[in-house]
């Protein structure tokens, strides 16, 4: 049968990861929606001149492996000089991986609000700022929403990939409480049971801002 | 970068196969298992729903690196002696058959009810009108996410280097530790992926753009 007590002698290792995980994602995802912002922002703008290095930096995070732009970050940074502490490198990796497809899913929400309403709000002489607060904000945010908790839940995941560029998160150490105590099953059932809870507050706080948004 | 490319090409390519191979069988294994988790998750019976939906929330609520782990070390806990590239096959396969199950229960949904209705009005049985009717047309919707899912998955199978299969990630950290560039080497690793992926969306595009005729409509 699956041994707690074992789980709560490690509870230090178990907690230290748990802290990491959270704060490491936090960072890592807040880079990622306003980096993504300011690709899209930058896109909207002007297309002639964005579209294309936008565009190509989306596919790029759209066709390399996270786990290699952790190792470029990491390993390869430093004979170009930018020498980045493991979890630091982390945050970046993620950030920088993430705001592609942010900055994707954004787009997404713009274009999809007609293009009639923006020059009906011209035409009776609402400012084009006005009309991005007042009226493509707010019908934008209902739809990226959910492609968004998505998106924060894939990255959530992925994030167990900093235990590889050596961060102590908590697949890193439930690796280490393995080792120490030849136990499997406990160790990474305790520690994926805490991801699963990371992701399902996600999914619920995604959800709730879904319905808030929807009753205005 | 290229230099890279150019002196170390014929071990890269052997990694770039190996990730195909474990990918690509993941994927094939995924479709047929996947296919069969939807028609569980779609099932009339809750006792046969409930577990199909476990398995899902499982396998799509943890971290692949977790799974991959748990399935390495755990088979030789209870006697299951099984290589790397099994190990690692496995786990990506069980992981992308709770994806794909998921984007095959959606698009099953999007098959307007008359047609299952009139089917078995017409007296085709459960099964046929799965086989002939709904699936065909599934995949053809589903075609997009699924294209999704097989970039997921070759993305994803990088992480299998942890585990000491040599795929293109495995080659490349072997490869950065003896020329001591791992600016370039990663930055060559990374363009074999994008290249791989990018024509693998172009392949997805050009299927879709044939196959838009015969698709049911509301």
């Amino acid at each position: 049968m699956l041994d707690i007590a074992l789980l709560w002698e490690a509870r230090g290792l178990i907690l230290q990861g748990l802290w990491n995980t959270l704060w490491i994602c936090l960072l890592g995802c807040l880079v990622a929606l306003s980096l993504g912002l300011v690709l899209a922002a930058l896109r909207l703008a002007n297309p002639r001149l964005f579209s294309y290095p936008v565009a190509c930096y989306v596919e790029i995070c759209r066709g390399v492996p996270l786990l290699i732009l952790l190792f470029l970050l990491y390993y390869g940074g430093p004979s170009i000089g930018l020498t980045l502490s493991a979890s630091i490198a982390g945050v970046v990796g993620i950030g920088l991986y993430g705001a592609g497809y942010f900055a994707e899913i954004y787009r997404g929400g713009f274009k999809s609000i007609p293009k009639g309403q923006l020059e009906a709000a011209r035409m009776i002489g609402i400012s084009p700022w006005h009309a991005l607060i007042r009226i493509q904000i707010p019908q934008m945010a209902r739809l990226i929403v959910p492609p968004s908790t998505n998106q924060l839940i894939i990255l959530v995941k992925e994030s167990a990939l900093i235990s590889i560029i050596s961060v102590d998160d908590l697949t890193k150490n439930a690796t280490t409480i393995v080792n120490q105590t030849f136990q499997v099953i406990e160790p990474y059932l305790a520690v994926a049971l805490l991801y699963w809870l990371m992701i399902e507050l996600v999914a619920r706080g995604g959800y709730a801002l879904e319905k808030r948004l929807a009753n205005r | 970068m290229f230099e890279i490319l150019l002196n170390h090409y014929p071990v890269l390519l052997k990694g770039l196969t190996t990730t195909l191979v474990v990918s690509l069988s993941a994927i094939a294994l995924g479709l047929v298992l996947g296919v069969l988790l939807a028609f569980g998750l779609t099932s009339r019976y809750r006792l046969v729903r409930w577990p199909c939906g476990l398995y899902r929330s499982f396998w799509r609520g943890t971290p692949i690196l977790l799974q991959l782990l748990l399935v390495y070390y755990l088979l030789p806990e209870i006697g299951i002696e099984i290589a790397p590239i099994h190990a690692a096959i496995l786990t990506l396969t069980l992981n992308t058959t709770a994806f794909q199950a998921e984007i095959f229960r959606s698009g099953i949904s999007h098959i307007p009810a008359g047609q299952i209705e009139a089917a078995r009005m017409a007296g085709i049985s459960a099964w046929q009108t799965r086989r002939r009717i709904i699936m065909p047309q599934v995949f053809r919707l589903t075609l997009p996410p699924l294209t999704n899912e097989i970039i997921t998955i070759l993305k994803n199978s990088s992480l299998i280097s942890v585990i000491a299969v040599t795929e293109l990630m495995r080659v490349s950290e072997q490869i950065a530790s003896r020329t001591f560039q791992p600016l370039e080497t990663y930055l060559a690793a990374a363009l074999l992926y994008l290249a791989v992926n990018l024509v693998l969306a172009r392949i997805s595009a050009y299927l879709e753009r044939r196959m838009v005729g015969g698709l049911a409509t509301e």
